[in-house]
């Protein structure tokens, strides 16, 4: 008996082995990844191009965000749009209306509609957690992306309640950045496609300043997402997270 | 003579009570079925034309490929232009533009905070404008349950339950949250002045009226609408004169390599309703034509009873001298005449029926809450001319086939073996 159970550990111990030290290469690589795409505050200004049946359009908004739970965005341009404020505050979400001087809070399924006509829902304008916190990652294939040398990791949810229950990424090698992300729902069903480009050295941490979101149920080319100008870890006053901004 | 018959039906009950009573009940079941499905087929028509589908609709190509999903971004643009055309061919229809959109319904608290929101279908309509006839059409006024119709640009109504749903009464504000042809964000305070029941629960759930202005104004689709619809001046459906239009429209962009080119559709070729429709009058026919049959089959069958009941009589009256074509042109008038009586009967019966399914009808509401189709709520019969005579006819011929089938035993009778038979 003891000769089977030392056979089949010898036989089974390096492939355990191997595969949790795979699993923690995994969560080191998910873990550089949030330290280069999260910081404790974030000041991003923004253009969305969102590719219409008929014409695109252009909204730019400057986005405030404190850790994974505040995010305010204020709407700059087109006039149509200026003064449009959006406020999260833990799982809920306001809108407020100039033009009404009306705000109106979104939540339960109205979170999954669209922003302004664009690929991107408030769902996921509003999922700011951190990879490691909510995702069980492991490799699973190494290759070249875009001439740059990947990993693709496979990320399945750990927690309820994501908007996406699974995540494919394609990790720069080099840059701990993800350079594609496909997100799958519950089913298995693949929901958007995520490109990540032009990205930049900023404040010592890579951070892509272009994004391209299609969700692959709608027809078009998606709907670009190109940073302007961003901040980390700048102070942010207080008043910024209240309900009180949307007003002023 | 014909007084002659009517007596002996009268006093022989035995041989007309049966085929007077079979013949009631089956023309009244033919007139009452007959009525109710008219009726039902009329409404489903009726109730599509004006909600939905128009006699004849316009939309764009990729419009019409994904109408389900109210696409507005695919809408048709230019239709001032597009209308003054369309008088200028068509003189026999009447065109109006309606847009369909959605979006949420946000009920505001003291402070303008949200209190209640749920999302709903908005319908615009040229609701402020008498010449568009769209109030007559949806018959507004009849489906007002609470305070009145809008009078100006920034009041809308609300189908009385989704009124209801968000605690709203009239003169309360509500805001709109939604988005514009192009997708931008748009949010518009209306004042509700009222609340309608349109009859149909898909439309009842969650519909809200805006001025089709309004709309254009709100959603950025200045000249432009979803849908076009075209009735006929006569406000009757013409399924002939719709095609014809429809087809003479169309191959005009055969041609046309732009993407939005304009596409015309018949009321029958929106919603599925051509298949419906056809199965439902080939379904009616063939019930009529059954229950005719069977109805002739059990009339023949009591004609065989009372022909064999009757065998010592036609005896005797052969015997007497009689001529065989006397005895069943006789028995032919006494089915005529019990015919003709049961069909009396039974079409006042059906159409007494009929009227009380017409004013009262049979309330589907409950099992048609969840429909994905434009139906009516309340099922009702109509009372047409044809009803007078549709189970008339077959009433009194079914009698006569019956006695005529078992009268020809009548002939097989040998003057010879008569005397035998009745022992004489």
């Amino acid at each position: 008996m003891k000769t089977i159970i030392a056979l089949f550990l010898s036989i089974q111990l390096p492939f355990i082995l191997t595969a949790q030290v795979s699993d923690l290469k995994a969560l080191k690589i998910i873990e550089e990844i949030d330290k280069n795409m999260f910081s404790k505050t974030q000041i991003v200004t923004s253009e969305m191009i969102v590719y219409g049946k008929r014409k695109k359009r252009i909204i730019r908004s400057r986005g405030y965000s404190m850790g994974k739970e505040n995010n305010f965005t204020e709407y700059l341009f087109p006039e149509r749009e200026k003064g449009t404020k959006m406020l999260k505050l833990n799982e809920r979400l306001w809108i407020y209306s100039p033009t009404t001087d009306r705000t109106i809070q979104l939540s339960g399924h109205l979170l999954r509609q669209s922003v302004m006509g664009s690929d991107l829902s408030y769902e996921d304008m509003m999922e700011e957690k951190r990879l490691s916190e909510v995702y069980v990652a492991k490799i699973i294939q190494e290759e070249n992306y875009n001439e740059s040398p990947v990993w693709v990791m496979e990320l399945v949810s750990k927690v309820e309640g994501l908007a996406y229950h699974k995540r494919v990424l394609w990790v720069d090698k080099n840059k701990f950045v993800p350079l594609k992300e496909n997100l799958y729902a519950k089913s298995g069903t693949l929901l958007k496609t995520t490109t990540f480009s032009d990205i930049r050295k900023i404040n010592k941490r890579w951070f892509p300043m272009k994004m391209n979101y299609k969700d692959v149920l709608k027809d078009g080319k998606g709907t670009d997402f190109i940073i302007l100008d961003v901040s980390f870890n700048s102070k942010i006053p207080e008043g910024y997270f209240s309900k009180n901004i949307l007003k002023k | 003579m014909i007084k002659f018959i009517i007596r002996g039906i009268l006093r022989d009950k035995s041989k007309s009570i049966i085929p007077i009573a079979v013949i009631s009940v089956g023309v009244m079941v033919t007139v009452m079925m007959s009525g109710f499905l008219e009726g039902v087929f009329s409404d489903v028509i009726n109730q599509n034309a004006k909600l939905d589908t128009g006699h004849v609709k316009i939309m764009t190509k990729p419009y019409a490929e994904n109408k389900e999903q109210l696409p507005n971004d695919l809408a048709l643009l230019g239709i001032n232009e597009l209308i003054d055309s369309l008088n200028l061919n068509y003189p026999d229809l009447i065109w109006t533009p309606r847009i369909k959109f959605g979006g949420i319904m946000d009920v505001p608290d003291a402070s303008g905070n949200t209190k209640l929101q749920g999302p709903g279908i908005g319908l615009a309509i040229s609701i402020l404008s008498e010449e568009s006839g769209e109030l007559q059409r949806l018959q507004l006024n009849k489906s007002l349950k609470k305070g009145r119709l809008p009078k100006r640009s920034g009041e809308i109504i609300l189908s009385d339950n989704y009124a209801t749903k968000l605690n709203l009464s009239p003169g309360e504000k509500i805001t709109f949250f939604g988005s514009t042809m192009e997708g931008s964000m748009v949010f518009q305070s209306y004042e509700m002045t009222g609340t309608v029941e349109f009859g149909s629960p898909l439309m009842d759930k969650g519909t809200f009226i805006i001025d089709i202005r309004d709309a254009q104004n709100m959603l950025d689709m200045e000249n432009g609408t979803g849908e076009l619809l075209g009735y006929f001046k006569d406000d009757k459906y013409d399924d002939q004169k719709a095609l014809v239009i429809a087809e003479n429209f169309n191959a005009k962009f055969q041609e046309s390599k732009d993407e939005y080119t304009p596409v015309m559709f018949t009321l029958k070729d929106q919603n599925g309703l051509r298949e419906s429709l056809d199965v439902g009058d080939a379904f009616s026919g063939i019930f009529i034509f059954i229950f005719i049959l069977a109805m002739s089959l059990v009339l023949w069958n009591t004609g065989l009873i009372g022909g064999l009941r009757r065998y010592n009589e036609f005896g005797i009256r052969l015997a007497l001298g009689e001529s065989k074509n006397n005895v069943f042109k006789l028995l032919l008038i006494e089915a005529s005449v019990i015919g003709l009586i049961g069909s009396i009967i039974g079409t006042s019966l059906g159409l007494v029926f009929c009227y009380y399914l017409q004013e009262v009808g049979i309330d589907i509401s409950k099992d048609v809450a969840n429909s994905t189709i434009i139906m009516p709520s309340v099922m009702r019969a109509y009372v047409t001319s044809d009803l007078f005579y549709i189970g008339f006819i077959p009433g009194l011929f079914s009698m006569l086939f019956g006695t005529a089938l078992a009268g020809r035993g009548i002939y097989k009778r040998e003057t010879a073996r008569l005397f035998k038979e009745l022992e004489v």
